[in-house]
């Protein structure tokens, strides 16, 4: 027979100063745990909110980005016609030649400049993405020097908003509209027009290819056509995956999470053991008369634990808490693929709520075993005259 | 006579401190009849405690026999104990040994949660035993906001809420003063009478003591009538 839970929640209560410190550092350390894996949550959201299930992604053969990827003209002129690419009303073939190109631009904080990605495009490349939108100003008008900047860039950099202009490659860009990518990656580029962008750049070729097919069939098609034919040294692959395989970019900031989690984790649990012996010290008597009234050692084992489990719960709800007001928050980093300012948003997620409460519990419970084992094993009679 | 409540045979307690051997109980043999309230007296060191604590089974003899209700406790092995403590024995502290985060009625209720009681049948037996200690109108109150003579009347009440035959108190007025003593005294002595319980009460008072229907004396772990 367990003690009441009201016993257990009124002792980790009744020495809340001493408890305090304990679940605040507890809290922390969730925080920074949910922080972390909600980064790169953001990061794979971003990705998956990307891809269109329809479309064709074709690269350079040996390049894992768009950025380092090169399709030369003759080779689009190959693909262009094919009967599997889906075409619009006017008969024109889905085909999006994209050039991608990186400007070094100062950031809006004065931290510096980083790299921004330059997406040129034309009208069939912004229908194949319908997921990003126009919110202010206009679209770009080809030969005008002008671009669209996605709405989180322009927070991020300088001279990003519309009216805006900014020099690069010897010439002076306008901004003349601001796009939302849905947080998808689309949200860290900015985008003109596609020929423009070869001629300002000084570009022979095109960066890649997207296309749609005209069905799943036809896009299976596609992949093994490019693979089969001699001329085409390109890799074909489905959007998705495409951008699914960018998400490698959260590997390191996992790995740099699950080891800050770990080492904080350490501390956490001496923490909580350190809250716990005090706790068990200051109760030996206590123990000595609930063992007397015939209460079994497991059932004090068993107490100190979920005591234990507890007072971190009630610091995992702190952390988790803590991490909250920065949901939805985006920020940037540099990308590892495309070697770009790469911006996405804290997304935490109820799982990760939850990962983050089991966390918790698990580093009060590791905390407690010890002297929870401790007061279980007091002899009666020692315990009963302690003071 | 009929036959007697606690029976103890050639019962011995060693401590060893150090080098030095200490005899806390030399070969005590001693009955105890039930309905009796005993007063176990002696000066500090006479053994009088590690009687008291070897016969509610908290603690254990060196050896010989403590047959209580006809079980050797002496035979029974630590969780067999706790179970044996729970369903026989009232334990009266002289610090009262009050949870200090469980109010009058959660501290009575207590050793009921470890029978198989119901919810409402365990309130009701607590509401009785708070009764009987008069205290029933300080059922929620948390120990801190009792007087140390109330506190110890919760204990009284804790210690009487299973129903054990056998009552054992240590020093139950150590800590009380005069008024407070002599409202608890009169308690056991009402549980005796009333209730038919066994009380044994180790105590260095001869006031206290005198509350009982029997007084023995320990000196230096021997009896001495």
């Amino acid at each position: 027979m367990a003690l009441p839970l009201t016993y257990n929640f009124r002792n980790v209560l009744v020495r809340w100063r001493a408890t305090l410190a304990t679940i605040l550092g507890i809290g922390l350390v969730v925080a920074v745990f949910v922080l972390v894996q909600a980064l790169a949550v953001g990061l794979e959201k971003s990705a998956s909110n990307t891809g269109d299930p329809r479309n064709i992604m074709i690269v350079r053969k040996g390049s894992t980005a768009e950025s380092t990827s090169m399709v030369s003209l003759a080779q689009l002129q190959i693909i262009r016609y094919w009967e599997q690419i889906a075409r619009n009303e006017a008969g024109v073939p889905l085909v999006s030649a994209d050039v991608i190109t990186l400007i070094s631009q100062p950031r809006i904080d004065g931290r510096g400049e980083a790299n921004v990605s330059v997406r040129g495009l034309t009208p069939v490349g912004m229908a194949l993405r319908p997921q990003v939108k126009l919110i202010s100003g206009r679209w770009f008008t080809p030969g005008k020097r002008e671009v669209a900047v996605s709405q989180k860039m322009a927070r991020r950099f300088a001279g990003f908003h519309v009216g805006d202009s900014f020099r690069t490659a010897g010439n002076t860009l306008t901004v003349v509209g601001e796009f939302d990518g849905s947080n998808s990656a689309f949200d860290s580029e900015v985008w003109m027009d596609a020929d423009e962008t070869r001629s300002l750049f000084d570009r022979q070729n095109y960066s890649s290819l997207l296309v749609r097919a005209a069905s799943p069939q036809a896009g299976q098609e596609i992949v093994s056509r490019i693979e089969a034919d001699k001329r085409l040294p390109l890799l074909a692959g489905p959007e998705v995956k495409y951008y699914g395989d960018q998400t490698a970019t959260a590997m390191p900031i996992k790995i740099l999470g699950n080891f800050l989690a770990t080492a904080m984790s350490i501390g956490a649990v001496f923490a909580a053991m350190n809250t716990m012996y005090a706790s068990v010290g200051s109760r030996t008597r206590e123990i000595g008369t609930l063992r007397v009234l015939g209460f079994r050692r497991r059932t004090i084992l068993a107490g100190f634990i979920i005591e234990g489990a507890l007072l971190a719960a009630i610091g995992g709800v702190v952390g988790c808490l803590l991490a909250l007001p920065l949901h939805g928050v985006s920020t940037g980093t540099m990308s590892f693929n495309s070697f770009s300012e790469t911006v996405f948003e804290f997304r935490i997620t109820p799982w990760l709520a939850a990962k983050g409460m089991i966390f918790a519990v698990v580093v009060g419970i590791i905390g407690s075993l010890l002297p929870a084992i401790r007061a279980s094993r007091l002899p009666v009679i020692t315990a009963l005259k302690s003071v | 006579m009929a036959e007697p409540i606690v029976k103890i045979r050639e019962l011995t307690k060693l401590y060893s401190q150090g080098e030095i051997q200490v005899t806390a109980l030399d070969r005590i043999t001693l009955d105890i009849a039930a309905g009796e309230f005993l007063a176990l007296m002696g000066p500090s060191g006479s053994g009088k405690s590690t009687l008291l604590h070897i016969i509610a089974g908290v603690d254990r003899p060196t050896s010989g026999q403590c047959l209580v209700q006809g079980v050797d406790v002496t035979k029974l092995n630590e969780s067999q104990l706790a179970d044996w403590r729970n369903q026989n024995v009232g334990f009266i502290f002289q610090t009262f040994n009050l949870i200090p985060v469980l109010t009058a009625a959660e501290n009575v209720e207590l050793p009921l949660l470890l029978t198989r009681l119901s919810r409402t049948q365990r309130r009701k037996q607590v509401e009785t035993a708070l009764e009987v200690v008069g205290l029933a109108d300080r059922a929620k109150h948390l120990p801190r906001q009792l007087s140390g003579g109330q506190e110890q009347r919760v204990a009284i009440a804790r210690a009487l809420v299973t129903d054990p035959a056998l009552i054992v108190a240590d020093e139950p007025t150590g800590n009380l003063d005069s008024h407070s003593a002599q409202e608890v005294l009169s308690a056991l002595q009402a549980l005796r009478k009333d209730a038919g319980k066994t009380i044994i009460m180790v105590t260095h008072d001869p006031k206290a003591a005198a509350f009982g229907t029997r007084q023995i004396h320990l000196e230096k772990g021997e009896l001495s009538q």
